[in-house]
C-alpha cells in the first residue's frame, strides 16, 4: 500500500517539474536571447538599433529598421489577403453551409495547414513570382523580378488562411445558436443575424484570433526568404523587395562569428522576435481562453 | 418593399462573396499540390530516393538525396518518441491531477500556447545557443533536441483538447476501486488513444517539414549520420538549398524532394483524419 502511494507522489511531483518546464522554456528563451544579444545592446542605444537604417557589420553600425519595415509590409499584406478570405469561409461553414460542404472544405483547410513552409516557398516562386514580374509589376515599372513584398505577403496569407480559419470558426460556435434562432425568428435575414448578432458577439475573438495570425505570419521564415528579393532597404510600396527579420537571421547565422557584434547583433533580431510574438501570443490568447470559458 | 429588396440583395452579395471565398481556397489548394506533383513527377526517378548525392552532384552530375530522406526520418522519428515521453505525463498531470480551475493548469496551457506560436527559427537560434554553450557543433542530436522542444507543445495542446472531454465518471470508478491517480493512468491513455494519434501526426507532420530550427542544429551533409554527433541533411533543407542553384538538373532535385515532402505530409494529414475517424466511432 505504502509503496503505492510513494509511486503517485513521485509521479505527482515529476510530472509537476515536466510541466513547469513549459513555463521554464519560455523565461529561460527570454533571458538566453537577451544574454546573447546583450553585446550589442551595450554598444549601441536601443533607440538607435529600431530607428536607424543603417546597416552596416563590417562597421559595426546595426540600424534594423529596413528589417522591421520589412517585416510589417509582408505582414500588412498577409493580413489583408487574408483575413477576409478566412472571415468568410469561416462565416460560410458555421452559419451557411451544409454537411456535405464542410465535409469537402475540412480536408482542403488540412491540407493546406499542413503542407510545409518550404512548400509553399517552392509554390511561391514557381507560380506566385512569375505572375507578379509578368503580369502585375509591368503595368507598374518597367521590370520588376517578382521576389517582392506582394510575393511574400501572398505566399505568407495563404499560409495563415488554415489558422484563421480553424480559430474563427472556434470562436463562432460559441455563439449559442438561441441567440441566432431569437434574430432569425424576429424577421432578421441570415446575413443581418450572422453581422448583428454573431460578429457582434464575437468581436473580441476575431480580434484575438487576428492579431495571433500576425504573430504567426511575422516569425515565418523559409517561405519568405525564398520569395522576398532579399534586398537590404525599407520597402516604398508593395512592389519592391524586402528583407524581414526572419529572412535576416536564417541568412546570416553561419557565418557571422568572424565579426565582433554580428552575432549578438543577430540573436537581438531573434529577441525583438520573440518578445513581439511573446506579447502577440499572450494577449490574444488570455482573450480566447476567457471565451472558451464563458461558453462552458 | 424598398427594405426587402435590400435584404434580398444583400443576402446575395454575402453568398456570393463567400462562395468565392470558397473556392480561392479550393483553387489554393490545388494549385499548390498540382504544382509540385507536375513539376516533381517530371524531376523524379528511383535514383533520386534510393542514392547518396555523388561526387559531381551540385553540378547536376549523379546521385540522389537519400543523405535527406534519411536524416528527417531519424530527426522525425527519434523526436515523436521524445515527444510522446514527455507529453503524456503532462497531459495526464494536467487533467487528472489539476483540478479544471487550477491557476497552475492554466498557466502551463497558457506557456504551451506561446511556445506553440514562438517562430522556428527563434528556436533554431536559441537551440544553437544552448549548442554552443555546451560545445556541441550541428548534428543529429542538436537537431532532434530542438525539434522536440518545437513539438512537445502541439503534442500536448492537441492531446489536451481530446482529453477535456474525457468522462469524469471514468475516473471517479477508478478511484472507488482504490486505484490512485497514478494508476488511473492505464484507463486514461486508453480513453485518449485517438488523441494521442491524431497529436502524433500532426506533430510529426510539423517536424518533417520545419526547416528554419534544423538549419543551424542538424546542419547539413552529403552522407548519412552513423552518430547521434555528426550532422544530418533534412528534406525540407534539401528543397532549400537545392532551389537556390543555378544549374537546371539541381533544381530538378528540389522538385523531386519536394514532391517526396509533400507525399509524406498529405499521407500523414490524410491518415490523421481516418484515424480519428475510426477511433472516434468506438468511443463511449
Amino acid at each position: 500500500m505504502n509503496s503505492r502511494i510513494l509511486k503517485d507522489r513521485t509521479a505527482h511531483f515529476v510530472m509537476l517539474c515536466m510541466s513547469l518546464f513549459a513555463i521554464l522554456l519560455v523565461l529561460l528563451m527570454a533571458a538566453g536571447l537577451y544574454l546573447k544579444s546583450h553585446p550589442v545592446l551595450e554598444a549601441h542605444s536601443l533607440w538607435k538599433l529600431l530607428f536607424s537604417s543603417e546597416w552596416r557589420p563590417m562597421k559595426g553600425e546595426f540600424g534594423f529598421l529596413p528589417f522591421i519595415m520589412g517585416t510589417i509590409w509582408v505582414t500588412q499584406v498577409a493580413i489583408i489577403f487574408a483575413l477576409p478570405v478566412s472571415l468568410l469561409t469561416a462565416l460560410f461553414l458555421t452559419e451557411y453551409a451544409k454537411p456535405f460542404v464542410k465535409r469537402l472544405v475540412f480536408p482542403a483547410l488540412d491540407i493546406l495547414a499542413a503542407l510545409p513552409s518550404v512548400i509553399y516557398g517552392v509554390w511561391g516562386v514557381l507560380v506566385i513570382v512569375p505572375i507578379i514580374s509578368k503580369r502585375i509589376a509591368p503595368h507598374f515599372m518597367d521590370f520588376s523580378s517578382g521576389y517582392t513584398v506582394l510575393a511574400a505577403g501572398v505566399v505568407l496569407g495563404v499560409m495563415i488562411v488554415p489558422l484563421l480559419v480553424s480559430l474563427f470558426i472556434e470562436v463562432f460556435s460559441n455563439v449559442p445558436m438561441e441567440l441566432r434562432d431569437a434574430s432569425l425568428a424576429l424577421g432578421a435575414t441570415k446575413w443581418q443575424t450572422t453581422r448583428k448578432v454573431v460578429l457582434r458577439k464575437t468581436f473580441t475573438g476575431v480580434v484575438a484570433a487576428t492579431v495571433l495570425s500576425v504573430s504567426r505570419a511575422m516569425g515565418e521564415t523559409i517561405a519568405v526568404l525564398m520569395v522576398c528579393g532579399c534586398v537590404i532597404g525599407i520597402p516604398q510600396g508593395v512592389l519592391e523587395a524586402c528583407y524581414p527579420i526572419p529572412a535576416l537571421i536564417a541568412n546570416n547565422y553561419g557565418e557571422m562569428l568572424s565579426m565582433p557584434y554580428y552575432e549578438a547583433a543577430l540573436m537581438f533580431a531573434a529577441l525583438i522576435l520573440f518578445a513581439v510574438v511573446l506579447i502577440f501570443n499572450l494577449l490574444s490568447r488570455m482573450v480566447l481562453y476567457r471565451i472558451e470559458k464563458k461558453e462552458e | 418593399m424598398q427594405m426587402k429588396h435590400k435584404k434580398r440583395v444583400e443576402e446575395l452579395v454575402v453568398k456570393t462573396l463567400m462562395w468565392m471565398a470558397m473556392l480561392l481556397v479550393f483553387g489554393l489548394v490545388i494549385s499548390v499540390v498540382w504544382t509540385i506533383f507536375s513539376k516533381g513527377f517530371k524531376a523524379m526517378s528511383w535514383e533520386m530516393v534510393s542514392s547518396l548525392p555523388g561526387g559531381g552532384f551540385y553540378i547536376g552530375k549523379e546521385g540522389g538525396f537519400l543523405n535527406a530522406i534519411v536524416g528527417s526520418l531519424y530527426i522525425v522519428g527519434a523526436s515523436t518518441v521524445l515527444g510522446l515521453l514527455v507529453s503524456i505525463p503532462v497531459v495526464f498531470y494536467l487533467n487528472v491531477y489539476l483540478k479544471k480551475s487550477s491557476r497552475t493548469a492554466y498557466i502551463v496551457r497558457l506557456a504551451l500556447d506561446v511556445l506553440f506560436g514562438v517562430p522556428s527559427i527563434v528556436y533554431g537560434a536559441f537551440g544553437f545557443t544552448i549548442m554552443v554553450y555546451f560545445g556541441l557543433r550541428t548534428s543529429l542530436l542538436g537537431g532532434i533536441l530542438v525539434i522536440t522542444l518545437l513539438i512537445i507543445p502541439i503534442f500536448i495542446r492537441t492531446m489536451d483538447e481530446a482529453t477535456r472531454n474525457f468522462p469524469r465518471e471514468i475516473l471517479d470508478a477508478t478511484f472507488s476501486l482504490g486505484a490512485t491517480k497514478w494508476e488511473t493512468l492505464k484507463v486514461v491513455v486508453r480513453q485518449i488513444a485517438p488523441g494521442i494519434a491524431t497529436a502524433t501526426l500532426l506533430s510529426v507532420g510539423r517536424a518533417i517539414g520545419d526547416a528554419a530550427s534544423v538549419m543551424f542544429t542538424a546542419g547539413y551533409t552529403d552522407s548519412l549520420p552513423t552518430s547521434l554527433s555528426q550532422p544530418a541533411a533534412t528534406l525540407p533543407l534539401a528543397v532549400f538549398f537545392q532551389l537556390s542553384s543555378p544549374i537546371p538538373e539541381v533544381v530538378d532535385r528540389a522538385y523531386a524532394a519536394a514532391l517526396v515532402l509533400t507525399v509524406i505530409v498529405l499521407v500523414l494529414s490524410i491518415g490523421g483524419r481516418l484515424v480519428t475517424h475510426r477511433f472516434s466511432k468506438n468511443k463511449l
